[in-house]
C-alpha cells in the first residue's frame, strides 16, 4: 500500500493534489461531478477586501498546449465570502482550505489576510502577488523582492495561520523574491502564476483578450514552472507548493522530485471537471511503477 | 461523454449539421448547450444543442476559427469527448399561448428544438429567421415541417423580408419573446419589444462552461452571472440594455 499523504506546514493532507485558485471558483460546481473531499485540500478563487467584477470580455482564449485568462480577480468580497461563501462550502467539503488573497495596497492584503485567518475552515493562506491581470496591484507586488517582502511581512504580523506567497514567473530572477518573502518570514511558497501573454485575432486584427494580455497556463508551462520550482527549492528551506500546467499523475510526480511538498492543478480542471479526480485514482499506480512507497520521501528527489 | 458521429455535413457557406449518437439523458431544456473536445486542441468549444432524442442530438455550428475547422473535417465514426447538459436553457412554461421566436444566423439551432417543445407545451409559437443572405439560410424547411408561421428575412433582401428580424417585428411588439443571435441582433430585439418579459440567449468564449473559471461573466441587473451556468438564457427583466 502506497502512502499519499503530505505535511504541509502541520497541515496533513491524505495526498498533496490540491486545485489552484481561479480555476475551481469555491468547489461547489465540481461536487456535482465527483466527491471533492477526496482532494488534499483547495484553493478558493481568489478573495479581495473589496467585491470585483474584473476585466470585460473576451476573457479567454486558446494557446499551442494552453489557455489565456483575463478575468481579473472577480469575486464577490471578503466579507461576502465570509459571510456566504465559507458557510455553503462547509456543506461539501469537510477539511481544511485555502483562502487565496489578493490586493492594491499592503492594507488591503492585511485586513483581507486577518479576516480569513480568522476562519475555522482556512487552513492555511496564499497571498497571491502575482495577478497579470489587474493594474496597480497583483503582480506589482510580486515582481520586486523589496515590495514582495513588505507584503509577507505585513501578512505575518496579523495572521496565525501558515502564509505561503504566490510568485510571478514574470521576473528576471524568481529565487530572489523566494528568498525575500522566506527571509520576510514567509511560511512556504506557491508557484507558479500564469505567464503573461497574448493573441491577436487575423479577422479584427486585435487582441483576442479585451485586456489585452492575459496569463498562460496549461501544459505548455509545466516545464517552465517545473524549472522554477527546482531552482526555489534548491535556495530556500521553506515548502512549496509546485503548479503550472500540471495535468497527470505523472507530472504531480515530477513537480514533487523538483521539491514541490503539494501540487496545484489549475487549467487541467477547465477541460476536464475530473482532472484532479483521476489524478488522485491514478497516483498509487504510477508511484508502484517507479517504486515510490511515499510521496513525502521523494520531495526534492532530484536534487543530488 | 463519449459520442460518435453519425453525420458531419456542411448545410450552407461554413455551416455544418453534425448528428451525434450517445446518451442524453443530462438534457433538460431547448438552449443548453455542450462543450465538445477536440483532438488537438486544449479548451472545448461550446456549441449549443438543435435538437436531441433519447438516442443522439444535433448541433449546428458555424466555422469561425481553428477549433471550428477542425471539427468540420472529422468523419462519421469518429468519437468525441463532449461535456453534455450545460447551461439553464429556455423556460417554456414562462410564455403566454403566443410567443414569438426570433433567431438570427447561426443563433437559430436552438430555437428548432425550442419550438418543438413549445408546441408540445400547447403554444401557438411564431418564428422569425433572420439571415445575411440567400444561401446562407439553413433549418428553414426543419422549422416548416412544424407547421408553424415562419418569417424569414435577408440582409440583403434575396429571400423573405429584406432587412432585419426587427423588420418583422411590429413596433412595441407585445408578444413573449424567446431570442438567439448575435449580441447587436438581441439587443435590436430587446428594445423594439413591447413585452417586460422575454428569454434572450447570449454567447460568450468560455473556458470551462460549468461555472468554475469566471471567463464568460456579464454585468447584469441582479449582479455579476455567468453566461455558462447562470445562462446562457437570461430573462429581459435581468438584462441591462
Amino acid at each position: 500500500m502506497v502512502n499519499l499523504s503530505v505535511n504541509l506546514c502541520g497541515l496533513r493532507l491524505d495526498n498533496p493534489v490540491i486545485p489552484a485558485s481561479g480555476c475551481f471558483g469555491y468547489g461547489k460546481e465540481f461536487s456535482v461531478f465527483y466527491d471533492i473531499n477526496m482532494l488534499g485540500s483547495f484553493s478558493f478563487k481568489g478573495t479581495t477586501l473589496s467585491p470585483r467584477f474584473g476585466n470585460p470580455t473576451p476573457r479567454i482564449a486558446e494557446t499551442p498546449g494552453g489557455m489565456l485568462n483575463a478575468v481579473g480577480l472577480q469575486n464577490p468580497g471578503v466579507e461576502h465570502v465570509i459571510a456566504h461563501e465559507l458557510p455553503e462550502m462547509k456543506q461539501y467539503f469537510h477539511k481544511p482550505v485555502i483562502a487565496n488573497v489578493s490586493g492594491f495596497s499592503i492594507e488591503e492584503y492585511v485586513k483581507t489576510c486577518e479576516l480569513l485567518d480568522a476562519q475555522e475552515q482556512v487552513g492555511l493562506l496564499e497571498v497571491n502577488i502575482s495577478c497579470p491581470n489587474v493594474h496597480g496591484g497583483g503582480m506589482a507586488f510580486g515582481t520586486s523582492a523589496d515590495s514582495a517582502a513588505a507584503v509577507t511581512k505585513a501578512v505575518k504580523a496579523v495572521t496565525k495561520k501558515p502564509v505561503f506567497v504566490k510568485l510571478s514567473p514574470n521576473v528576471t530572477d524568481i529565487v530572489s523574491i523566494a528568498k525575500a518573502c522566506e527571509d520576510a518570514g514567509a511560511d512556504g511558497l506557491s508557484l507558479i502564476n500564469t505567464l503573461l501573454g497574448m493573441r491577436i485575432d487575423l479577422k479584427t486584427r486585435r487582441p483576442i483578450l479585451a485586456n489585452t494580455m492575459g496569463g498562460l497556463s496549461g501544459p505548455a508551462v509545466f516545464p517552465v514552472a517545473l524549472r522554477m520550482v527546482y531552482q526555489v527549492y534548491k535556495a530556500v528551506k521553506i515548502p512549496l507548493m509546485g503548479m503550472g500546467g500540471v495535468s497527470s499523475a505523472r507530472d504531480v510526480i515530477e513537480m514533487m522530485l523538483a521539491g514541490a511538498t503539494a501540487v496545484q492543478v489549475g487549467a487541467a480542471n477547465l477541460v476536464n471537471p475530473y482532472a484532479c479526480k483521476e489524478i488522485i485514482e491514478q497516483l498509487p499506480a504510477e508511484m508502484e511503477k517507479y517504486k515510490i512507497n511515499s510521496l513525502e520521501e521523494i520531495i526534492g528527489g532530484a536534487h543530488s | 461523454m463519449q459520442y460518435q458521429i453519425i453525420e458531419n455535413a456542411r448545410i450552407a457557406p461554413n455551416v455544418y449539421l453534425l448528428d451525434l449518437a450517445g446518451d442524453t439523458s443530462m438534457l433538460t431544456a431547448p438552449g443548453q448547450f455542450c462543450q465538445v473536445q477536440l483532438p488537438g486542441f486544449y479548451l472545448r468549444r461550446p456549441i449549443s444543442i438543435c435538437d436531441w432524442d433519447e438516442n443522439g442530438m444535433t448541433l449546428i455550428y458555424k466555422v469561425i476559427g481553428q477549433g471550428t475547422e477542425a471539427l468540420s473535417k472529422l468523419e462519421t465514426g469518429a468519437v468525441l469527448d463532449v461535456l453534455n447538459g450545460l447551461g439553464n436553457g429556455y423556460d417554456v412554461d414562462a410564455c403566454g399561448d403566443h410567443p414569438l421566436v426570433i433567431g438570427g444566423g447561426v443563433g437559430t439551432p436552438p430555437l428548432y428544438g425550442l419550438t418543438k417543445a413549445l408546441l408540445r407545451a400547447g403554444r401557438q409559437p411564431q418564428v422569425i429567421l433572420g439571415f445575411n443572405t440567400y444561401e446562407e439560410i439553413f433549418l428553414l424547411d426543419e422549422f416548416e415541417d412544424l407547421d408553424v408561421p415562419v418569417t424569414v428575412t435577408t440582409a440583403d433582401g434575396s429571400f423573405g423580408v429584406k432587412g432585419f428580424v426587427t423588420d418583422a417585428m411590429a413596433d412595441k411588439d407585445n408578444r413573449y419573446i424567446f431570442a438567439c443571435g448575435p449580441l447587436p441582433m438581441l439587443k435590436a430585439v430587446y428594445q423594439k419589444s413591447g413585452c417586460p418579459s422575454g428569454q434572450y440567449s447570449l454567447e460568450e468564449r468560455m473556458a470551462c462552461g460549468f461555472g468554475a473559471c469566471m471567463g464568460c461573466s456579464i454585468q447584469t441587473k441582479s449582479g455579476p452571472k455567468r453566461v455558462c451556468k447562470d445562462g446562457p438564457v437570461f430573462r429581459k427583466e435581468e438584462l441591462p440594455w
